[in-house]
């Protein structure tokens, strides 16, 4: 009895000590998305709140929460109130069973991949509930092309799920890793980098963020499927997006990238001189960079139109997929590679 | 057909997204020209046309002479006189009301003025709070005037060669 109060305890804390730096780093996130895009156009990004801006994510936080919650008239108030947690639930959850380091896992599930794949499919419902509920012909539309856009995408990222799942014969996120070790060169980003390089594109057009934002399309239909939103319930869908982006980000640099294991791995000398940096540090500083990226081609290509954002997801990224999946059957196969 | 292969290799290997890609980096590490104002402002060239001012002389006469000149050059009709003739025999102004929401801050006032009487200085930060503020009398105008005659004179050296 006492025992599985214990458990609970540390399971709790286990998860307080995930959520909050996430939560933390979804703030920090914001303000750094302004300043890197800012540099990209020649200009500063917001530098006025605390040092450099470093508390603009709070005042910001600050001013949405004190902001009104306007529920539209003929809108469905208690789903336009649900949606937002809709869409923030499974992206907080999916942390659950994401490995930072060999030891630190919240959930070592079997079916990691299964989990976060499910998880994620879930956070389309608060997009379409929200498009739904608002009553409002904008955000319908933005809802309707975001939900397409969502379900043709996650067909490219499953497949190149099925491509990890081949290559290392588990599901298990914290095993796919370990099997990467060895070196930069067995990680799966090379025998796989169709595979990357679509997953990546799937997962920018999976969180709905530049050149994919159709959904949001600043330019073209105000804010999409949030338009009717104000206040901390816009804060909330803002901090799934940036969550989802964190949440992928991780993804790419554990299923591709070798997660926490170091690029200095193999080789002789530098595998010594880099063994005392502790193997988060690997991981985060894997999950910057595709951050970064995020940011970088949202400054950099303007946006997809929607039949173009279809025609990339049925008829080029998924023939790709299934012409790279079948290469990777032979080569597990034969034992070419994988191991 | 060695078209069609370029062509396709240039879309499989995503080339001219990661040519824009560059371009962006580029930018990224070439800094910023954003100017922090109210700290930094741009550069203003001496014959800016800001706040107006009267001047005086070295000796503390008021350079106006009452000609209207500058009253009938404006275009907004924003100046109004009116003269007397002075207890010691020179005609001066009894009222120089300028309406600073008509004036345009053309300069033409400055150049019909036969003895720089009338300037515009190079002061664009002058917010008025009051109603009734935007009238600048004589007084006011000459004190702007004893306010800013360093700054004046120093333009007009800057600007001498060209007038």
């Amino acid at each position: 009895m006492l025992d599985q109060a214990l458990t609970l305890l540390w399971t709790i804390l286990k998860i307080i000590a995930i959520l909050i730096p996430l939560v933390l780093c979804v703030a920090l996130l914001t303000l750094l998305e302004r300043k890197v895009i800012g540099s990209m156009q020649v200009r500063i990004g917001p530098n006025r709140r605390g040092f450099k801006g470093m508390l603009q994510p709070f005042s910001d936080v600050l001013k949405l929460i004190m902001k009104e919650l306007i529920i539209p008239t003929q809108a469905s108030r208690y789903l336009f109130i649900v949606a937002p947690v809709l869409a923030l639930a499974p992206a907080l959850g999916v942390w659950a069973v994401i490995p930072f380091t060999k030891d630190w896992v919240l959930a070592n599930v079997n079916a990691g991949i299964l989990v976060v794949f499910a998880l994620t499919s879930l956070g389309i419902y608060g997009i379409i509930i929200a498009g739904w509920a608002s009553n409002s012909k904008y955000a319908f539309l933005g809802a309707l092309r975001s939900v397409a856009q969502v379900v043709s995408y996650e067909i490219a990222m499953g497949f190149a799920f099925v491509g990890v799942l081949l290559a290392a014969g588990t599901l298990n996120i914290r095993s796919i890793v370990l099997h990467q070790s060895g070196g930069l060169w067995h990680w799966y980003w090379l025998p796989l980098l169709p595979l990357f390089v679509v997953y990546w594109i799937a997962a920018v057009a999976e969180t709905n963020r530049a050149p994919f934002d159709i959904a949001e399309g600043e330019s073209e239909i105000v804010a999409g499927f949030h338009v009717e939103y104000s206040g901390i319930m816009f804060g909330l869908f803002f901090l799934a997006e940036y969550a989802n982006m964190i949440l992928v980000s991780a993804l790419a640099a554990l299923l591709f990238l070798g997660g926490w294991l170091s690029p200095f791995a193999g080789i002789p000398y530098l595998d010594q001189w880099f063994a005392w940096v502790p193997s988060i540090f690997w991981l985060v500083l894997k999950m910057s960079f595709f951050i970064f990226l995020y940011f970088w081609m949202r400054a950099t290509f303007p946006r997809y139109r929607y039949d173009q954002i279809m025609q990339l997801g049925w008829k080029f990224l998924i023939p790709v997929t299934l012409v790279w999946i079948v290469l990777v059957a032979l080569a597990v196969q034969m034992g070419w590679i994988f191991h | 057909m060695w078209n069609t292969i370029k062509k396709w290799t240039k879309r499989l290997t995503l080339w001219e997204l990661l040519k824009g890609l560059k371009l962006t980096l580029r930018y990224f590490f070439g800094g910023n020209i954003t100017l922090q104002y109210p700290e930094e402002e741009t550069p203003r060239s001496p014959r800016f046309r800001g706040m107006l001012a009267l001047r005086r002389y070295a000796n503390g006469e008021e350079r106006c002479i009452a000609c209207k000149l500058c009253e009938a050059v404006c275009p907004a009709c924003a100046i109004t006189i009116e003269s007397t003739t002075r207890d010691d025999g020179t005609r001066r102004t009894t009222r120089y009301d300028l309406d600073v929401f008509k004036c345009i801050n053309c300069g033409l006032c400055e150049e019909a003025c036969p003895v720089d009487s009338i300037v515009l200085t190079d002061e664009m930060h002058y917010a008025l709070h009051e109603r009734g503020e935007n009238i600048f009398t004589k007084e006011k105008l000459l004190m702007i005037g004893d306010m800013y005659e360093k700054k004046i004179a120093e333009h007009r050296e800057q600007d001498k060669a060209y007038r």
